[in-house]
């Protein structure tokens, strides 16, 4: 690569990290604040599409080896398993459960199974993003 | 001292309405990038003033985010004006 943006790439290896933990951030607020799985999905996407400004695509597909396809189809089970795993308890679809848990270093949190759900959201919608812009980006 | 925040938020609001007329008007796309990340940053301090008046926290993530779009959008304008595409496929060299 011959290519002379010092800046922005100095910049970028920075400032993704930032975007990508104000995503987890935004992500793990979900529950009682604003936030959650589709605008993380959302920052994460745009934290990738930082990369792909800065550096070119075939750099991050080396970095991040992820295929978007995958990762669509492995949020669709997960949402849709954690939905569906109702069932088998005998109660409603979509009925979450959740407990108080003693965690060290948090001490007493509540785990909620609306979370996993949550989490199948995000790759969805990171997955969905990213194929979209990456087949409108490298496109000639 | 409430006055203050109101008088500040209507400065704002009127450099806002300046800054789209450079974005609509603007005679080259430089102007309208340079107007279209002003305007970010007044959102930015309009969000700001906002949730000091109304007295909630729950707008700052507004704010990161607000910041974290504009900041994208400008970069990508700057590199489709200067190089005619957004994306580098990585496989000219």
């Amino acid at each position: 690569m011959r290519s002379s943006d010092v800046i922005i790439q100095t910049t970028t290896k920075v400032v993704f990290y930032i975007i990508f933990l104000f995503a987890i951030h935004i992500f793990f607020a979900g529950h009682y604040t604003p936030g959650g799985g589709f605008v993380g999905g959302l920052l994460t996407a745009s934290a990738i599409v930082l990369l792909l400004l800065a550096f070119d695509i075939r750099t991050v597909k080396k970095a991040l080896p992820i295929n978007y396809t995958v990762l669509i189809a492995t949020g669709l089970v997960l949402a849709l398993g954690t939905a569906s795993a109702s069932i088998l308890f005998n109660v409603p679809f979509f009925t979450h459960a959740y407990d108080y848990f003693t965690l060290p270093l948090f001490g007493e949190t509540s785990l909620h199974s609306a979370m996993l759900f949550d989490l199948g959201v995000y790759l969805v919608v990171v997955g969905a993003t990213m194929n979209i812009i990456l087949s409108i980006g490298s496109d000639d | 001292m409430m006055i203050l925040f109101w008088a500040s938020l209507v400065l704002i609001v009127v450099s806002m309405a300046i800054i789209l007329y450079r974005l609509i008007k603007g005679p080259t796309a430089p102007d309208r990038v340079i107007a279209l990340d002003a305007m970010g940053v007044t959102l930015i301090s309009v969000v700001g003033l906002l949730s000091i008046l109304v007295g909630t926290r729950f707008f700052l993530e507004v704010i990161l985010l607000l910041a974290i779009l504009s900041f994208l959008g400008t970069v990508a304008f700057s590199k489709f004006i200067e190089k005619g595409e957004v994306f580098d496929r990585g496989d000219s060299d």
